[in-house]
């Protein structure tokens, strides 16, 4: 039967509380939850609301020059924060390339990082699923793989991780702070999500009752606010996951590349730090020839987990236009469309 | 526009103008009622239970776990299902699909109704539904147009010719200086009205009552007469407005029957709404297609031969082949003209009309195939067209009853800015370096007449009532006609009491074939001719009237009064002419058909020309379609803002046709995999930045007494073949595989 209990929590100890159960599950805007109990693919027994949990929606400028976001903080409300978009602007463009504005105007920022990947064979309850049913299979491959994973992928799983938020915050350091049984931690936004390996069950490392209470952007983020893009391909020119993304930050150190960040979306069940072509990058000119060997860098462990080779090689592309675009340098206003291959910058720096 | 003021001059006072929508406020406001909205006293609700096989039996459902769910009330399944008076796979004409009705255990596609759990709410219905927990069955599914050897079918689409020819086209061939062969696929694509089928059902007795949408309401009457064994006055079906149609509800499908059965069971009303991935299934689909064209041209780029082959799929139960080959027959002069269609048989749901059947997928092979050619003759795209401009139908040799396509060439071609177009492909780019494509498709829709009756009264208050089961699938019937029916009447429109929408009403026929303002705008013409005439006969019989003698030829009706031509200030009120005759009213019925005569002289169609502009990134692939202008020519305009809007709404689909639709199925399974508006994409608002339709003037003294051509599905056509072409022309890539998506770009 489909029944499950109902908890509102008053407080974040009350929430963990009532969440560490086995079989709970927190609700904040259930944009992306509801849809998966309306299929059938979740049944969590108990749902702990957490949205009338005091001193979550707060967007705090830090006095170290980092910024501090509540959980239950509204994608858009994010992404329109003036002073966050200045010192964030990859942040806010990948916010305002997803979704529709409805689901931004209703999604949380913690909910944003916890959705499910979009992999149909995942939503399809009649398809075996591992990441579902755990040992069941894996009917996605050899199916309709071409929006599927090119990096990180086992036999087991070749889902992707969805978001678009994720990918600048990982490139930019963003750490969670959890709410637990044990009490509070920290843990690295990369850190939280899990390649799929034998267990692609296990999306994350968050234990039962875990809440993250806010996402924090160390100071250095900031560092990057004058170079730094988010730009996401996709099959329509709205309203529709990545095909492939990228985030890029720069920061220039006289006419070279001090540091650059760089993460990919759409390719791996994890939002994907490209550490490999930031080392690349690191005290090189910011040149087209430079820009293309982080790409290789960045892509030279991908294989296609199926009808999907061509991601490999616009994923290379992809960050070779998005650090163009991060050198020329963030736009004094956000393009009418955030993120977009049409937003109206020239292609080539 | 046209020239509102001539329009009324010539016509009348209320058709041409670009009235807004008489149901919009409703619509707006949340008053229109639409099917799902009604809740009938001791309203009961159902939910369909779906095969997640494609082929094979169902062999064991958990009936006593779902009826054990607090607030289920029954589970109808094969075991219990009522009995029908009629076999639903019985096919007395082509539009009798067979339907699944819980007759048997056997499983015949993927999203099959295999049971109805009947519930107090919703709620209980959906979680009865979850746990019949069906066990199958499985054969392997046969899926895809290389499933088998194909097969010849004798007819296409609605009874249309699977093959028809003029000339030898091999001969033609042979002959040319130039020939293409080339080959387009178009994918599986589902209609997905905003509004789902639903369906409210009451029984009281051996009566019955239905609220649904209905594309054709008479024929949904006769389909549940047929099956349930009822007298049809006895059943009452209310459409009063669809959330869009398509052309999935011109049939009744299963699950809308579905709905009537459980009410029968249960003895209740009962609500059955499908849930947007049950239409994936049950309710139609435009099927794939493998198009192999075949050009020749001479030296001066005319063409010698046309053949035009379509392969493509129907279901394993039911015959409706997607006649694509069909526009060949129509658009381009050809001295050899070839036309046929071979099928496969697949385990999906039965194919059926979707907007533009047979001419949208066609469309878009035959103007790329066009496009191929005329680079091959180093033509520009326009030239080529107007070089091979059909002054008389290609393969039946009639003359058309109207054609304004070189006017649509020219106004179109002036507005989009055509002679800025590069004849080299990639080597046109915009201020940011992104590659630009010029393209271009020739539009062309059938100017078809189905059959329909209307009702017209004037009352001797000089107001008027027109009353016809039309269908307002928000193309804005109840606007268009209504202002046909004020002229028709010579009264002002808010003299005018329009009723539509219910089957009890007379028949007005199919909302479909583009025909249906022409087809209900005859009934509703000649009705209130009718009616007219015989006023006039009172009033110009009376020596007391001011009309005395004028004759019936000799008066027009306007504003409430009748006129005299030969003397316009001589005129008298419908309300005096009928008091003085004692008459509280006057009615007639009319009717409008084809007329066989003028059909058998002129081929009847609607034609247009769409201009594309489209950006493409050179490195990502990413498409966009920056700027679109159509312009057609389609008789008489009754409504030149809704004939806008229907054109835009086509030329959207268009765009979704070329570089977004696509249901996604499993060969292994049978399941479309996309089955949800997330990942089955249409176009958004971002996609369709620049728009424009041009209404070209055209009339046509033979299509129909009212001189309309049909405008619901003619946008389709040509659009997503200039989009395409424009894609070639940005890129230099031929993708010759809709939806053209920018993997295939990458180069």
């Amino acid at each position: 039967m489909n029944r499950f209990d109902y908890v509102r929590a008053g407080s974040v100890a009350e929430a963990v509380a009532a969440a560490a159960e086995p079989g709970a599950a927190y609700l904040a805007a259930g944009t992306n939850l509801l849809d998966l109990m309306k299929g059938g693919l979740t049944r969590p027994g108990r749902l702990v609301d957490v949205t009338h949990l005091p001193g979550l929606d707060r967007i705090e400028h830090l006095p170290d020059g980092g910024v501090r976001i509540g959980a239950l903080v509204r994608n858009s409300d994010l992404a329109y924060d003036a002073g966050f978009a200045k010192a964030h602007p990859a942040v806010a463009e990948a916010l305002l390339s997803g979704a529709s504005a409805q689901l931004r105007n209703a999604a949380t920022v913690a909910g944003n990082l916890l959705q499910r990947t979009r992999c149909p064979y995942f939503y399809d309850p009649a398809s075996a699923c591992n990441k579902r049913d755990p040992g069941a299979g894996c009917d996605a491959r050899g199916g309709e793989t071409r929006l599927h994973a090119v990096l990180g992928w086992s036999e087991h799983c070749i889902a992707t991780h969805p978001s678009d938020f994720c990918v600048p915050l990982v490139s930019l350091d963003a750490v969670l702070e959890i709410e637990g049984r044990a009490g509070a931690r920290e843990v690295p936004l990369e850190a939280l999500y899990r390649l799929p390996d034998d267990r692609p069950d296990r999306e994350t490392v968050l234990e039962p009752g875990d809440l993250i209470v806010a996402l924090r952007l160390p100071p250095q983020a900031a560092a990057f606010a004058g170079h730094s893009r988010y730009l996401k391909v996709r099959d329509r020119t709205s309203y529709a996951f990545a095909v492939v993304s990228v985030a890029a930050s720069l920061r220039l150190d006289g006419g070279g590349i001090g540091e650059a960040r760089i993460a990919l979306g759409g390719v791996a069940l994890k939002p994907w730090r490209a550490r490999a072509a930031e080392a690349v990058l690191a005290g090189a000119e910011p040149s087209e020839a430079n820009f293309r060997a982080a790409a290789d860098a960045a892509l030279t462990d991908a294989r296609p987990s199926g009808d999907n080779a061509f991601k490999i090689e616009l994923a290379r592309r992809l960050i070779v236009r998005t650090l163009a675009r991060a050198a020329a340098g963030t736009p004094d206003r956000m393009p009418a469309l955030p993120a977009s291959a049409f937003s109206g910058d020239a292609l080539h720096a | 526009m046209p020239d509102i003021a001539y329009e009324q001059a010539r016509h009348g006072s209320s058709i041409g103008q670009p009235l807004t929508r008489r149901d919009g406020f409703l619509k707006v406001t949340g008053g229109a009622t639409y099917a799902a909205d009604n809740r009938p006293e001791g309203l009961l609700h159902a939910v369909v239970a779906v095969s997640r096989i494609a082929r094979g039996r169902v062999t064991h459902l958990d009936v006593a776990a779902a009826k054990a769910h607090p607030g289920v009330v029954e589970v109808m399944t094969g075991a219990n299902a009522p009995r029908l008076a009629q076999d639903p796979d019985a096919k007395d004409n082509p539009f009798m699909f067979r339907l699944d009705l819980l007759q048997n255990d056997r499983v015949r596609y993927a999203h099959q109704p295999i049971a109805v759990v009947i519930a107090q709410t919703l709620e209980a219905a959906t979680e009865g539904a979850e746990l019949l927990a069906p066990r199958y069955e499985v054969d392997p599914p046969r899926i895809g147009l290389d499933a088998e050897a194909p097969q010849a079918p004798e007819v296409v689409g609605a009874g249309d010719k699977a093959v028809a020819a003029r000339g030898d086209v091999e001969a033609g061939l042979a002959q040319a200086e130039r020939t293409v062969e080339t080959t387009y696929e178009t994918p599986a694509q589902y209609h997905n009205a905003l509004e789902p089928h639903a369906i409210v059902a009451q029984w009281d007795g051996d009566r019955l009552i239905v609220d649904t949408p209905s594309q054709g309401l008479a024929m949904a009457k006769m389909r549940l007469a047929g099956l349930f064994g009822l007298d049809p006055k006895k059943i009452l079906i209310r459409s009063p407005f669809l959330g869009g149609g398509f052309g999935s509800k011109g049939s009744l499908s299963g699950p809308q029957v579905l709905g009537v059965m459980a009410a029968k069971l249960v003895g209740a009303p009962v609500k059955l709404v499908l849930r947007r991935e049950q239409m994936f299934g049950p309710v139609g689909h435009r099927a794939e297609t493998r198009q192999t064209l075949r050009l020749g041209t001479d030296a001066s780029g005319a063409l010698t031969a046309l053949d035009h082959h379509t392969l493509t799929a129907t279901s394993r139960y039911d015959d409706f082949y997607e006649p694509a080959s069909a526009i060949s027959r129509y658009l381009y002069a050809a001295p050899a003209v070839s036309t046929r269609h071979s099928g496969v048989r697949v385990d999906t749901g039965t194919p059926l009309f979707m907007r533009a059947p047979g001419e949208a997928s066609g469309s878009v092979a035959l103007e790329g195939a066009v496009d191929e050619m005329a680079e091959a003759c180093g033509l520009d795209p326009l030239e080529f067209r107007l070089r091979n401009y059909a002054e008389s139908e290609p393969i039946s040799g009639r003359p058309f009853s109207s054609k304004a396509l070189r006017e649509c060439y020219a106004q179109g071609a002036a507005r989009f800015g055509w002679d800025k177009r590069a004849k080299q492909p990639r080597s046109m780019r915009d201020t940011a370096g992104r590659l630009i494509g010029y393209g271009m498709g020739t539009a062309l829709f059938p100017a078809l007449m189905m059959q329909a009756e209307a009702r017209a009264e004037i009352r001797a208050d000089g107001t008027g009532t027109v009353a016809l089961g039309a269908h307002d699938m928000g193309q804005g019937a109840w606007t268009a006609l209504a202002q046909i029916a004020a002229d028709g009447l010579g009264i002002d429109l808010d003299q005018l009491d329009f009723q539509s929408g219910t089957s009890d009403l007379p028949n007005a026929g199919i909302a479909g074939g583009s025909a249906h303002t022409a087809t209900a705008g005859s009934a509703i013409h000649s009705a209130a001719a009718s009616v007219l005439a015989q006023l006039a006969e009172l009033a110009t019989n009376d020596a007391r009237s001011p009309l005395y003698g004028a004759g019936n030829a000799g008066v027009y009706a306007r504003g409430g009064r009748l006129v005299r031509r030969d003397d316009e200030g001589r005129s008298e009120a419908f309300s005096e002419i009928l008091n003085r005759a004692g008459r509280a009213a006057i009615s007639a019925q009319g009717q409008g058909a084809a007329d066989p005569a003028s059909r058998e002289a002129y081929a009847m169609h609607a034609h247009g020309a769409v201009f594309a502009e489209v950006s493409v990134d050179p490195d990502l692939g990413q498409i966009r379609v920056t700027r679109l202008v159509g312009a057609f020519a389609a008789g008489r305009i009754v409504n030149p803002r809704l004939v806008e809007s229907q054109y835009y709404g086509g030329m959207i689909w268009g765009v979704s046709f070329a570089l977004h639709e696509n249901a996604v199925v499993d060969p292994r399974s049978g399941r479309v995999m996309n089955a949800n508006l997330g990942e089955y994409h249409v176009p958004v608002n971002a996609d369709v930045p620049s728009i424009e339709a041009i209404l070209v003037e055209e009339h046509d003294p033979h299509v129909n007494p009212l001189g309309i051509k049909g405008v619901g599905e003619i946008g389709i056509t040509g659009t997503a073949g200039a989009i395409a072409n424009a894609v070639y022309h940005a890129t230099g890539i031929r993708v010759r595989k809709t939806p053209i998506t920018l993997d295939r770009l990458l180069g």
